[in-house]
């Protein structure tokens, strides 16, 4: 239960860490927060040749509006994201990271390093997918910007490359009305989350909602957006028949296969129908 | 640029524990939990060694971490308290003595890590209400005496706290 040996190097900046990333070729890894990398290590399901210390690195903490975006930068500690004074309707983003493991790990952990690691019950990508948020990659070769939808590519697999750096992910403000929830089901506080949900939509004063976005987590091996549901409520009131027909079509959406010794795919099923449900009413209720 | 440090070498790195500056020599993969215990701070009990019955528990700049789940050499610069800061002297802390008279503790395997646990949140929500406290207290497992005691220790050692900052 002792990490294996690696190199190890501190960056003191961005482009230190790009240049130290590049360096190591891709057996490396970048350690943020640790608080997935290193029981990775410790189960030596990890075996990193080089491991890069990005916790140093100055300015990848910006959690802030730039430009109609929400920006959160790689290195925004979960109970950072808890507490934070977010304007903007962006509830979902502070509830789902008050829902990580427990608040130790919160403590320690970042945005970066959730989105990196993707773990399928990980709270932040279904955020992440729910609002198209957009990654923000850096290397030597330079940025470029993937869409949450083709970010995540299997479980603990995204579409950064061996020499990228995730620098923060910019999440589109939908405007006036929005707002938004994320609601999981996990046995017990902390546990993984037996499925998740992110759901928002902008209500203007004629109650009608529009802009609508659900995805779901814990039900496949990526996040999943569930679209016809997401179309079946766009432009209707959040009343009773609504709700529930939307549900329904979310849960129809996920395929969570034969599921685990933990929960099944039909309670799987059953869950998110229940978890959409009650984001919905929560957001006809009212911030 | 910082160079890099060989799987099997061993750098120095100063850490601040309990107010006083320490400095050990670690290679890269040592934790800095193995690295606390090494240095005589044995009341870091390592548990799991993967960051899930939390009885590493420290506070790293005031805020609780699981010590197994941090290098060492990320230490660098921080500011380390273990259970041996909660007292000076003979006399119990508020918590500590919420422990004793709630009988919070039978074997002691995982009282530090509690404790710690515990302290950070009285420190940084010492408002913190019934439900919140019932949160952050099962971030840690305990097998012996359960979780209702160390839990109600917390309820009383935060309520104590309020009453007399």
């Amino acid at each position: 239960m002792k990490p294996p040996p690696f190199a190890y190097a501190a960056a003191g900046t961005l482009d230190e860490a790009v240049a130290l990333l590049d360096e190591a070729g891709e057996d490396a890894k970048l350690l943020a927060g640790g608080q997935s990398l290193l029981p990775l290590l410790a189960f030596r399901l990890a075996r990193p040749s080089h491991l890069i210390d990005i916790g140093g690195v100055e300015g990848l903490d910006i959690l802030e509006e730039q430009d109609g975006s929400l920006c959160v930068g790689a290195l925004v500690r979960h109970a950072t994201l808890e507490r934070a004074d977010l304007s903007g309707g962006w509830q979902a983003l502070r509830e789902a990271a008050s829902l990580i493991g427990h608040l130790p790990i919160r403590v320690r952990g970042t945005f970066g390093g959730s989105l990196s690691h993707a773990d399928p019950a990980g709270e932040l990508g279904v955020v992440a997918a729910a609002f198209d948020a957009e990654i923000v990659l850096r290397s030597l070769r330079g940025v470029r910007t993937v869409p949450a939808r083709d970010f995540f590519l299997a479980p603990l697999t995204t579409a950064a490359d061996p020499d990228e750096v995730l620098v923060e992910a910019r999440f589109p403000t939908p405007g006036t009305g929005f707002r938004s929830v994320f609601e999981e089901f996990s046995p017990r506080v902390g546990d993984f989350a037996y499925a998740s949900v992110a759901a928002g939509c902008r209500l203007a004063t004629d109650g009608l909602a529009r802009d609508v976005r659900i995805a779901l987590g814990s039900v496949g091996p990526t996040p999943v957006r569930a679209r016809d549901a997401e179309q079946a409520l766009s432009g209707s009131f959040l009343d009773d028949t609504a709700i529930v027909e939307c549900a329904r079509l979310a849960a129809e959406t996920c395929h969570p296969d034969a599921g685990d010794w933990h929960a099944d795919g039909t309670y799987r099923k059953a869950l998110v129908s229940h978890l959409v449900e009650r984001a919905l009413r929560r957001l006809g209720a009212g911030p | 640029m910082a160079g890099w440090l060989d799987p099997h070498d061993s750098v120095a790195v100063t850490l601040t524990v309990n107010g006083a500056p320490r400095k050990v020599r670690v290679p890269p993969r040592r934790t800095l939990a193995d690295a606390l215990r090494d240095a005589g701070f044995t009341s870091v009990r390592l548990g799991c060694e993967h960051g899930v019955c939390g009885s590493c528990t420290i506070l790293l700049d005031g805020a609780a971490v699981r010590s197994c789940l941090m290098l060492a050499v990320q230490g660098q610069g921080h500011t380390i308290e273990t259970v041996e800061s909660l007292t000076d002297g003979d006399e119990l802390s508020t918590l500590q003595q919420a422990f004793d008279d709630n009988d919070a503790l039978q074997c002691g395997f995982c009282t530090p890590g509690f404790l710690m646990l515990i302290e950070g949140l009285l420190r940084s929500e010492p408002e913190a209400g019934r439900d919140r406290i019932l949160e952050v207290v099962s971030s840690n497992l305990c097998r012996c005496t359960g979780a209702v005691p160390v839990f109600q220790a917390a309820l009383n050692a935060l309520a104590a706290n309020r009453d007399d900052p």
